[in-house]
């Protein structure tokens, strides 16, 4: 029983991790139809953002409760400069070339931020340890849990209700839904795509960065996370269904409860449950839990 | 969506074509100059042909349309095939090493493939990674096979003629060269034959091809497997030359750089994935030598230049020229 409880409990944490860092992908996938790969990288850049605002406002000797506000602030940071950074810059000249070819493009966007960041930050690990210890912990029955995960599952949470209501309710959001739905007749009716484009990626980035800022305090942030992250969020997304907010859901707690409980009970396969999973996804429903399929088009 | 139908000419019928002739002449002056060279152009060049032998077989996949994000899983196979005759029952013959590598790629490959040939843009792409992944996934965790340290193996005989020290390198080095050889002619045959030519038929529009009478299923599943095979061989070698394999080669960065070889050099010929290897490994050991931390830097920014200026890769330099 106790085992079961430890399962669900490590499933919904690293549920709502996955969460984060996938929903940026999968919102960029359902608007622009860009795989973005780079999406790891954002994620890291996120990360080493947080340990230098983090960092920087300690080192003030400034409030540490204070250093939460870094963490986001340095997303924020990140998806402001990055995201119209690679959408004017890159990504608008390729529009309208094949989704593959779209892959490629972020691939090598992937690879340029691979080496920048090194470039600004060095190869050594950098860590923001103080915001996670900051909380103590909770306990659950005879589990104890950093307060800081049951941060991050409320969070998560926050983040998921608010890009629903956005989307379902705001007339930002019927606008995004139109342009998901058909780009050329809502460029027609007056929408201005380029825009909703260059809205949609910055904040897909500045989640990807949010996910790492938040992360950073639980890991040692070094070179190398991008490609471990990348992967996890595609099966998430894949595992979903590409696009949907729905689906970027489910599959966060598919992959999050497998992984727990392969951690508990299987420690062998934990590494490759996740894409046995997606693999399985992909062979029974192609196009992911929750999102339609699509018919071809001749 | 607008699809562009390109008319393909077929070549008019020559005794041997161009391709064919710098084939051959690659095959004999590397053959020749090979005990010229000094030990570590004969290393590079060994990973450099065996890396194109990989590629070769993506740019199959890419004629058929298709990108895979995986081709590490086969190379990786290959490598752990050949390393694991060596490590668990002491074989150390190049040949038979290769063919374990040949066969358990290719095996793999005629059942995964049966999945995949369902599968275009995007999802094949996603699948193939998946697939490498769970391989990754597993060889991380077992530790029979070394975990993630992977483990060591070298070749002491060349189809059971035992080499001394002096002659190990180069008989390696000469495999490679023959290998990379038949593969280069074996593909370059394969595409201008009835089933090949269908290739960039189905990349062009897949209906059509259906309507016409011809599985595209099939040709996807044979291509599949030809590029598989070759991503087996590649990874044997590679193993062989470096004496050590690990759970790395199944990683999808390695495919990633596969798939910057393949769209750096362009499928306009079988010669391309070669000439885009050796380029690719000859800047990668100077740049590992001076600048590690630019490497994917210079990587990212080529592959940008190459997607946005010259979609055809490296290759379409020269045809571009001859055409003008």
């Amino acid at each position: 029983m106790n085992q079961f409880l430890a399962i669900v409990i490590d499933g919904i944490i690293y549920s709502s991790w996955l969460f984060i860092i996938a929903v940026g992908l999968t919102l960029i996938y359902g608007v622009m139809k860009i795989l973005n790969v780079a999406h790891g990288s954002l994620y890291a850049l996120g990360a080493y953002a947080a340990t230098a605002f983090g960092g920087y406002w300690l080192a003030q000797g400034h409030p540490p409760m204070g250093s939460y506000g870094m963490l986001v602030l340095a997303a924020v940071f990140v998806g402001l400069i990055a995201g119209p950074l690679i959408e004017r810059g890159l990504l608008r000249l390729v529009y309208g070339k094949e989704e593959v070819v779209l892959v490629l493009v972020t691939y090598a966007v992937f690879l340029i931020l691979e080496d920048l960041t090194k470039l600004a930050f060095g190869v050594d690990p950098l860590s923001i340890p103080e915001p996670y210890g900051l909380l103590g912990s909770f306990e659950v029955g005879e589990l104890m849990y950093p307060t800081y995960s049951l941060v991050l599952v409320v969070l998560s949470l926050l983040v998921a209700v608010g890009l629903a209501l956005i989307l379902n309710r705001t007339r930002q959001g019927k606008i995004l839904q139109a342009v998901i739905h058909d780009r050329e007749m809502s460029a027609a009716m007056g929408i201005n795509v380029g825009r909703v484009y260059l809205v949609t990626f910055t904040v897909g980035v500045m989640l990807a960065a949010l996910g790492g800022a938040l992360t950073a305090p639980t890991i040692s942030v070094q070179p190398g996370i991008a490609a471990e992250v990348i992967v996890l969020a595609f099966a998430v997304v894949v595992i979903g269904g590409l696009g949907s907010l729905g689906g970027a859901a489910l599959g966060a707690v598919i992959v999050g409860m497998v992984r727990a409980w392969a951690v508990h009970k299987w420690p062998e396969v934990e590494l490759f449950s996740v894409y046995a999973v997606m693999a399985l996804v992909l062979i029974v429903r192609p196009q992911g839990l929750f999102a339609a399929p699509e018919a071809r088009k001749i | 969506m607008n699809q562009t139908v390109s008319i393909q000419k077929r070549p008019p019928a020559q005794g041997t074509d161009r391709t064919t002739i710098v084939l051959l002449a690659a095959l004999v002056v590397l053959l020749v100059a090979g005990p010229l060279l000094p030990r570590w152009a004969m290393f590079m060049l060994n990973v450099s042909l065996s890396w194109g032998t990989v590629v070769l077989g993506m740019l199959l996949l890419m004629r058929t349309g298709l990108v895979s994000f995986g081709q590490g899983l086969y190379y990786c196979l290959g490598a752990y095939a050949a390393g694991a005759l060596h490590h668990f029952y002491g074989i150390a013959d190049i040949m038979v090493m290769l063919l374990a590598s040949l066969a358990l790629a290719a095996a793999v490959a005629a059942v995964l493939g049966l999945l995949l040939a369902k599968y275009r843009s995007i999802f094949f792409a996603m699948l193939s990674l998946a697939f490498s992944m769970i391989l990754f996934g597993l060889l991380v965790k077992t530790s029979a096979l070394g975990s993630t340290d992977g483990f060591g193996l070298s070749a002491k005989t060349l189809a059971g003629i035992t080499l001394g020290e002096r002659w190990e390198r180069y008989a390696l080095f000469a495999t490679t060269v023959v290998v990379a050889f038949c593969a280069a002619f074996g593909v370059h045959r394969y595409l201008s034959s009835h089933q090949g030519r269908l290739a960039g038929a189905i990349r062009d529009n897949e209906l059509r091809v259906e309507y016409m009478g011809a599985s595209v299923r099939r040709v996807i599943h044979v291509n599949y497997v030809i590029a598989a095979s070759l991503a087996g061989i590649g990874g044997g070698l590679v193993g062989i030359s470096i004496g050590h394999v690990d759970p790395e080669m199944a990683f999808w960065t390695t495919s990633g750089e596969f798939v910057f070889i393949a769209i750096l050099s362009g499928t306009g010929s079988v010669l391309a994935p070669f000439l885009g290897a050796t380029i690719f490994e000859s800047v990668r050991s100077f740049a590992y030598e001076y600048s590690p931390n630019t490497w994917q830097l210079i990587l990212g920014v080529t592959m940008l230049l190459v997607i946005m200026f010259l979609p055809g890769g490296l290759w379409s330099v020269f045809t571009r020229r001859k055409a003008a």
